[in-house]
């Protein structure tokens, strides 16, 4: 099938931040605005947009993409909003992807916001619905409980500690330390803070898990005709792939990411990667707890199932090791405004690949980066490889 | 690309306390009454009368709860209700001391997918352990279903009150 080439040639964000003044459309407009500024285009020379955001429950707005479209730059444009829960940041991208590679359009702007604060008590007041309404609903389950039968059904099947699982708490929050945007980084957190941490749903503890987060991110992407003209280091999209497993989530084996696997071979056959574990330079898992890290780097096939944990412990995923695993910060950190969360990992391996991430940049000049996220009922892959 | 990060402003506790916010509220009302459809109602129905049920697929033979119209992996209809038993092994669990709004339980609950017998392997249910020390699950445990009396069900899922440890 042929394809055009298609570039990231700019990207801004918003901070994220626990509760924000901005409504989500103000969110939105503030990262589209600095994501045209980084690549100094306008609005002018974007031809269609692409909105990325989770439940509309969160807003209290019905058709929220309608009502974001001004803020991303959407007035009087060909529009589309993707949707596939926690896996909707890197959703938006390949959505900005096949816009452009289809050759109907050469630029577009790709805006994932979230304003989950509004959302009273608590957004989980929205998240529940996500369970069968019939078959679940009525036992009382909270959103937390299907990270925790997952991490535990993960933890049984390779004998893991949880002290084996919080390294990748304290790695990322203390990577997010760095992130000029980041709600949660602390350079001094500990493993013990996290075993020591309020017990939530065990095994999942306060510390194990990121913060309910405001937050937008954009993304301005072009054919190479116009990225070559715009920027002198274009961040190529060499593969994307996505994939669904069944909502069935009880008859499935919850220890591995079967639905990830696929969507990573899918992404990693467009872009040419036959050994991703030395293909790949950096990696930016979904990380909303911390063992899912784990589960998506196996699911990516960059570790053997079980061996994620061990790689973490011998420092191979920090920022300096041979495997750099979310250097951003990841949600855990930098924080987890849902959609916003995954372009931000997409955002940072543009950044990491063009050299600009300052003082998270990671050693050695990476070529090629792959994000992914996650969602729905345990049971979405979106997965992205960058390259330069 | 500090410079590309727009400072948006926070809002803290104090700017509420001090009623430095200006804010809109709304409750919706939207209360649902879902039809529970073709399989799920005779589950439904069994469960009022003490018994858990599955379903046959013709196409990879096999036999999967919670019920379905349609075997998803074949893209088939079912072929017929098939009894299971009321015991199982626990696949997965976890010791919630939360509510959904984050506000602490008195006594945690003991979320669980629990295996039935008499389906395929690996299928499970969403169910509650009770009657047990959480610290003594395990996964692997085998456990049986403690049903409401007769008068009490009403064909739903908490007809079953919990599953507990068989002896």
């Amino acid at each position: 099938m042929a394809r055009n080439r298609v570039a990231i040639v700019g990207a801004g964000m918003t901070r994220f931040v626990r509760r924000a003044q901005e409504t989500s459309k103000e969110l939105a407009w503030e990262a589209a605005s600095k994501a045209l500024e980084s690549c100094e285009m306008t609005l002018d020379d974007i031809d269609a947009v692409v909105i990325g955001s989770a439940p509309e429950a969160f807003d209290g707005v019905h058709m929220k993409s309608e009502y974001l479209s001004d803020g991303c730059g959407g007035w009087g444009k060909p529009v589309i909003r993707g949707y596939v829960g926690g896996g909707t940041g890197v959703f938006s991208a390949i959505q900005g992807w096949y816009h452009v590679a289809s050759g109907l359009f050469d630029t577009v702007l790709v805006v994932a916001e979230e304003k989950m604060s509004a959302c009273q008590p608590h957004p989980q007041g929205a998240f529940i619905t996500i369970f069968d309404n019939i078959t679940e609903r009525a036992l009382g389950p909270n959103l937390l409980w299907i990270f925790a039968l997952e991490m535990n059904a993960y933890m049984t099947r390779y004998g893991l500690s949880k002290r084996d699982i919080a390294l990748v708490s304290v790695k990322n929050k203390r990577n997010a330390a760095d992130h000029p945007a980041a709600l949660l980084g602390d350079p001094n957190i500990t493993v013990e803070d996290v075993l020591n941490s309020e017990v939530l749903a065990w095994p999942v503890q306060r510390l194990d898990v990121s913060p309910v987060t405001d937050g937008a991110v954009a993304v301005v992407m072009a054919a190479e005709h116009v990225a070559r003209r715009v920027t002198n280091k274009p961040v190529w999209v060499e593969g994307v792939g996505w994939n669904l497993d069944t909502a069935y989530w009880t008859n499935r084996d919850l220890s591995y990411p079967t639905y990830v696997e696929e969507a990573a071979r899918m992404a990693y056959k467009m872009a040419g990667i036959t050994e991703p574990r030395k293909q790949i330079h950096i990696a930016e898992p979904y990380d909303p707890f911390d063992y899912k890290e784990l589960h998506h780097l196996e699911g990516l096939l960059l570790f053997d199932k079980g061996k994620a944990p061990e790689a973490t412990a011998l420092g191979i995923t920090q920022r300096d090791g041979d495997l750099p695993v979310c250097p951003s910060g990841g949600l855990l950190g930098v924080g987890n405004p849902i959609a916003a969360a995954a372009l931000m990992k997409v955002a940072e391996l543009f950044w990491q690949l063009r050299g600009e991430a300052g003082a998270r940049q990671v050693p050695g000049q990476p070529k090629r980066g792959v994000a992914q996220a996650w969602g729905d009922l345990m049971q979405v892959g979106t997965v992205i490889v960058l390259g330069v | 690309m500090k410079e590309f990060v727009y400072d948006c402003v926070y809002l803290s506790e104090e700017d509420f306390a001090q009623g430095q916010v200006l804010f809109e509220t709304w409750k919706p009302v939207a209360h649902y009454a879902w039809d529970a459809g073709i399989a799920i109602s005779r589950y439904l129905a069994e469960l009022k009368a003490g018994r858990l049920v599955g379903v046959h697929c013709p196409s990879c033979g096999r036999i999967l709860v919670p019920p379905r119209m349609f075997c998803q992996d074949c893209f088939v209809p079912t072929d017929g209700f098939v009894p299971l038993q009321d015991t199982g092994t626990v696949v997965t669990f976890s010791i919630c001391h939360i509510r959904w709004d984050m506000v602490r339980l008195e006594h945690p609950l003991i979320p669980a997918v629990i295996a039935i017998d008499g389906a395929s392997p690996g299928m499970g249910i969403l169910h509650l352990l009770g009657e047990v020390d959480p610290q003594a699950v395990r996964v692997g445990m085998r456990v049986r279903a403690v049903w409401k009396p007769p008068e009490e069900r009403e064909g739903a899922i908490t007809d079953i009150r919990y599953f507990k440890p068989l002896e």
